[in-house]
């Protein structure tokens, strides 16, 4: 509904418009789902937080040194670094609208992304074996919650790969799928984002400790 | 090489011009953002298995190469542009990272303190 006010004799005739302009569907999602990621943003930060306090709370249990496995660690996060960048190839393919190229990109993502999810789930399975497992100190409570964390956002990107590629089979590159594959992009660097922080701070500084 | 960050104005029905744009990058733009991420994951882990050097400087030269390697990554593959949806993924950044800092040092320092004054407690003899 546009008004306009009654123009005195010698005044301009004005315009107000007070419409809701039409904006393309999907048009706020991006800029939706970033301020998801900062607000994730904020999960992750507590939890550096409570590890960064609590880890070097041992309670005369296993530290870091007797623990950590570097090259499984560095094994980890070559997986999670290879599958950012078959990510990125899919999201080439999408932007040049070839719908095979993106299926077998995503599906090579899906496969170093189970690796990661493989490998972390070894480690802790060990660690629990050797009895340092979250319930030890308040340390291991610690990184099991962080490293927990993240692999969990890590299985849920996954399920939500999965998705994506029975999307794009059935219905191809739709405006819709883009976007959402766009945002699944954010998310998966996003979590390679904050693997660096956890390679860094937890198991490298770890060693150091 | 590079494509053109405005291919995809072709689909939505938009009526003002402005189409919702999809981020991507160009194959340069992820090969050199996975070749910088390789070298700078690469030499922390090195610098930890092999100590070449003392661990302070060791600790300080790690977290120096997780900031490149993060600023890397938000601009290769994230796509961090200071323009990008009005400047508002920007400034959304900006503020996480301010409320992060403040949450992270203010954590660090409170909690310090309160280990200091824990300590004598955890003496047997001095309990009743």
């Amino acid at each position: 509904m546009s008004t306009t006010t009654i123009p005195a004799a010698d005044e301009p005739v004005r315009f107000y418009d007070l419409d809701e302009h039409p904006h393309p569907e999907g048009y706020s999602t991006m800029l939706g789902f970033w301020i998801y990621l900062m607000s994730d943003c904020l999960i992750f930060a507590i939890l550096f937080a409570c590890y960064a306090v609590l880890g070097g709370n041992f309670a005369g249990g296993p530290g870091p040194k007797d623990l950590f496995d570097l090259p499984l660690v560095a094994l980890n996060t070559a997986m999670l670094l290879f599958s950012s960048i078959t990510y990125g190839f899919a999201m080439l393919g999408m932007a040049k609208g070839n719908k095979n190229q993106v299926l077998i990109w995503l599906a090579i993502t899906l496969v170093f992304g189970g690796c990661f999810l493989g490998i972390e789930l070894y480690e802790f399975s060990e660690l629990i074996h050797e009895g340092a497992g979250p319930w030890r100190s308040a340390f291991l409570s610690s990184f099991f919650t962080l490293v927990g964390t993240h692999g969990l956002h890590v299985t849920f990107g996954s399920i939500w790969l999965i998705t994506l590629m029975v999307q794009v089979a059935r219905f191809g590159l739709t405006a819709a799928n883009q976007r959402r594959l766009a945002c699944l992009s954010l998310f998966w660097h996003f979590l390679d984002v904050i693997w660096i922080g956890v390679f860094t701070f937890v198991y490298l500084m770890g060693m150091l400790r | 090489m590079s494509h053109d960050p405005h291919a995809h104005e072709d689909h939505g029905d938009h009526g003002h011009g402005h189409g919702v744009e999809i981020p991507h990058g160009s194959m340069r733009d992820y090969v050199i953002g996975f070749v910088l991420s390789v070298i700078l994951t690469a030499i922390p882990f090195y610098l930890v298995m092999e100590r070449p050097f003392s661990n302070g400087v060791t600790a300080a030269a790690i977290m120096g190469f997780a900031v490149i390697q993060i600023l890397v990554h938000m601009v290769y593959f994230l796509h961090l542009k200071p323009s990008a949806e009005g400047g508002w993924t920007m400034t959304a950044l900006v503020f996480t990272i301010i409320v992060v800092a403040i949450m992270l040092s203010g954590s660090l320092w409170v909690m310090y303190h309160l280990n200091a004054n824990m300590m004598p407690m955890m003496d047997p003899s001095q309990l009743p």
